[in-house]
């Protein structure tokens, strides 16, 4: 093990000894894969024929009248196979494992998003699978944990700490101190020890380069900001990567929840309660208290709702590279609200914070100047989380019915 | 200095006993309450684990006393007070157990002073490799503090040399992956492991992780020079109360 992995004084490597061994094979498998001129391309080809890639680049015509000021393009990452951006991390860490000769996978989850798509290359791979997930997250995401057992994997909803994602990662770790021999842990995002942030985020960066060509193609110049929803980051990292040599200014937008002053967000860029720390294996930006023990978070989007933030992301806020917004669950609430009744896309919940965002600043904008969102997911799995924030009567009748009929059987 | 406490003690004792706790659970007052009853029935070393909200290396016991103990609002200043009145009151060396954000957030260097000034004898911090701890490790030896490193089954022989390089007192050897309080199969394998780290280093070798009962003390006699104690009597303070403590450890050595 070195000590690699450092971005400006974030990142780094603080694992039990016990994975000191698993992580320099990791690390060397990564780095032979990448040196591998076959990698990259098998990887493409895989994205294209079993995801859909290249993902399009929608000019969202009707939200550029409505604002009236920049031109407005959507990175459609709703439309890789299982909804989500989750499946470019997920096929590139299969094919590694494939490399590694392993053949068992866990992964940790909030949303449900990483775990079906998880689920979903280890069904196509033929490894057998365990995804933790917070027994809130459980909960909040019935579909999602009904699609992974389908698919075959077993799904251990974790009781400890605050049930949310960052407990999950915690018991994830722990099977893997296990059974480090068989098995693969797929990290979610673009966080957590050294390789993995720097691995998570050579996978996302396919998004930013597709990104890149079809702005050019469409508006033929860089968009003036790009923006994305960030809770551990990784499709933020994504689309960043298209942009970076370029003077474009990039946002990240994180959960408010109720607000920044309310005490209950989970945002650790944008808010000043957070502070930098070492927990689950990296140094970042963490929301914790003055004693370094975490705090709870809340957000109305689970995929957003966790302590920590990419070492990269932190490294980028102190450097003045990105600028970090926070939008509330209201705001969210309303932009998924005005996307699907202008455009009829249906952004996820955790997607909404950068629509939120971008919809703030577009107007006050020139109609030369264009700006990209990433709608990393699909909104049609937040149903219920929806449902209930729209107050939506005939879908309440629906469930009461529904629950009735289940009780007769 | 540590190793020479543990050199000495092996004069008298085949094996050392070293015990850990979690402060603040179940009580800040239960806690050294245990610290008492161990000293008292022969305990040699003990390490008191200040809570950590994500204690990622510990297991199912361990994790729900490091809640527990948080959830009445135990704060790592507490922690150093109790560590403090049991160095006060009992003489063995005590060590501090935490995982890095602890220390991180007081201040590395200022932690290390807090030790000393608490005469503490050193540190156990088992999410923070070598290659990440230079500014531990300097304001450990700035207090002539122990920081412990250490060995896995995983750990290769280069790289076990290298801890040996940093590590002071002794090393604690992890007897298996998984977390705190699993089964142990206490067999040749492991002795084939302990040869490894022996070779590795001159310190003086600890075994933890699933050490639970007589048999596996007297296993361990001869192979080791300090067995460790961790999750089974949090168990038998669960299960039996305090009081219990006593007895159990002093069934531990014929």
């Amino acid at each position: 093990m070195h000590n690699r992995g450092y971005y400006g004084e974030f990142g780094g490597a603080f694992l039990p000894e016990i994975l000191a061994a698993t992580f320099d094979e990791l690390e060397a498998a990564f780095e032979a894969a990448k040196a591998d001129p076959d990698f990259r391309p098998a990887y493409l080809r895989l994205m294209e024929n079993y995801s859909g890639r290249p993902t399009p680049l929608t000019f969202a015509e009707n939200l550029t009248r409505h604002f009236g000021g920049a031109r407005i393009y959507i990175k459609r990452e709703d439309l890789n196979h299982t909804g989500a951006h989750k499946a470019n991390n997920v096929m590139g860490q299969g094919l590694l494992v494939k490399r590694m000769g392993k053949r068992r996978v866990i992964a940790e989850t909030g949303a449900g998003q990483h775990g079906v798509a998880t689920a979903t290359m280890a069904a196509r791979f033929g490894f057998e699978c365990t995804i933790y997930m917070g027994e809130v997250d459980v909960q909040r995401q019935r579909p999602n944990v009904f699609w992974m057992e389908r698919l075959g994997a077993t799904v251990v909803s974790v009781r400890d700490g605050t049930r949310i994602l960052k407990d999950a990662i915690n018991e994830a770790f722990r099977d893997w101190v296990s059974n480090m021999d068989t098995t693969h842990y797929v990290l979610g995002t673009a966080c957590g020890p050294h390789p993995f942030p720097e691995m998570v985020t050579y996978f996302q960066s396919i998004i930013g380069h597709e990104a890149r060509q079809q702005i050019m193609a469409q508006h033929g110049a860089m968009p003036k900001r790009v923006y994305a929803c960030v809770g551990g980051g990784s499709n933020a990292m994504g689309l960043f990567s298209g942009f970076l040599e370029d003077s474009v200014e990039l946002v990240g937008v994180e959960a408010g929840g109720h607000g920044l002053t309310s005490g209950r967000h989970a945002s650790r860029l944008k808010s000043r309660d957070a502070s930098v720390g070492v927990a689950q294996g990296y140094k970042t930006y963490f929301l914790q208290n003055n004693d370094g023990q975490m705090q709870e978070t809340h957000s109305i989007s689970a995929g957003l709702d966790y302590v920590g933030v990419s070492p990269i992301l932190s490294h980028f806020r102190d450097s003045g590279r990105a600028r970090f917004e926070a939008a509330t669950d209201d705001e969210v609430v309303a932009a998924v609200e005005l996307s699907m009744r202008k455009e009829g896309l249906i952004p996820a919940l955790e997607s909404a914070h950068a629509f939120a965002q971008a919809f703030k600043e577009a107007p006050h904008m020139k109609p030369d100047e264009a700006i990209i969102i990433n709608q990393s997911g699909r909104g049609d799995k937040d149903i219920f989380t929806v449902a209930d924030a729209f107050n939506d009567p005939k879908w309440r009748e629906f469930i009461i019915g529904k629950a009735e009929k289940y009780k007769k059987r | 200095m540590l190793e020479t406490y543990i050199r000495k003690k092996l004069e008298e004792k085949k094996i050392l006993l070293m015990t850990h706790i979690v402060i603040g659970y179940p009580s800040m007052e239960a806690s050294y309450e245990i610290i008492k009853a161990m000293v008292s029935a022969g305990v040699d070393l003990m390490e008191l684990q200040i809570p950590f909200s994500e204690p990622i290396a510990d297991g199912p016991v361990i994790l729900k006393a490091n809640q527990e103990s948080l959830a009445h609002g135990t704060q790592v200043r507490q922690c150093l007070d109790l560590a403090a009145r049991a160095a006060k009151d009992f003489h063995i060396p005590f060590l501090i157990m935490t995982y890095y954000n602890i220390l991180f957030k007081f201040g590395v260097t200022a932690f290390a002073q807090a030790m000393a000034q608490r005469e503490l004898r050193g540190a156990i911090v088992p999410d923070l490799p070598h290659e990440e701890g230079a500014e531990y490790l300097q304001a450990m030896k700035q207090n002539q503090l122990a920081p412990i490193f250490i060995y896995a089954p995983t750990t290769g022989e280069a790289r076990m040399r290298e801890i040996a390089g940093h590590a002071q007192g002794f090393i604690y050897c992890v007897a298996r992956k998984g977390v705190t309080g699993q089964q142990t199969d206490f067999s040749k394998p492991l002795e084939g492991y302990l040869a490894r780290c022996r070779q590795a280093t001159s310190l003086p070798l600890a075994l933890g992780f699933g050490v639970k009962d007589r048999a596996d003390i007297d296993y361990l006699t001869g192979k080791v020079e300090i067995a460790v104690i961790g999750t089974q009597t949090i168990k038998v303070v669960e299960e039996k109360g305090v009081a219990a403590v006593g007895e159990f450890i002093e069934g531990l050595r014929g």
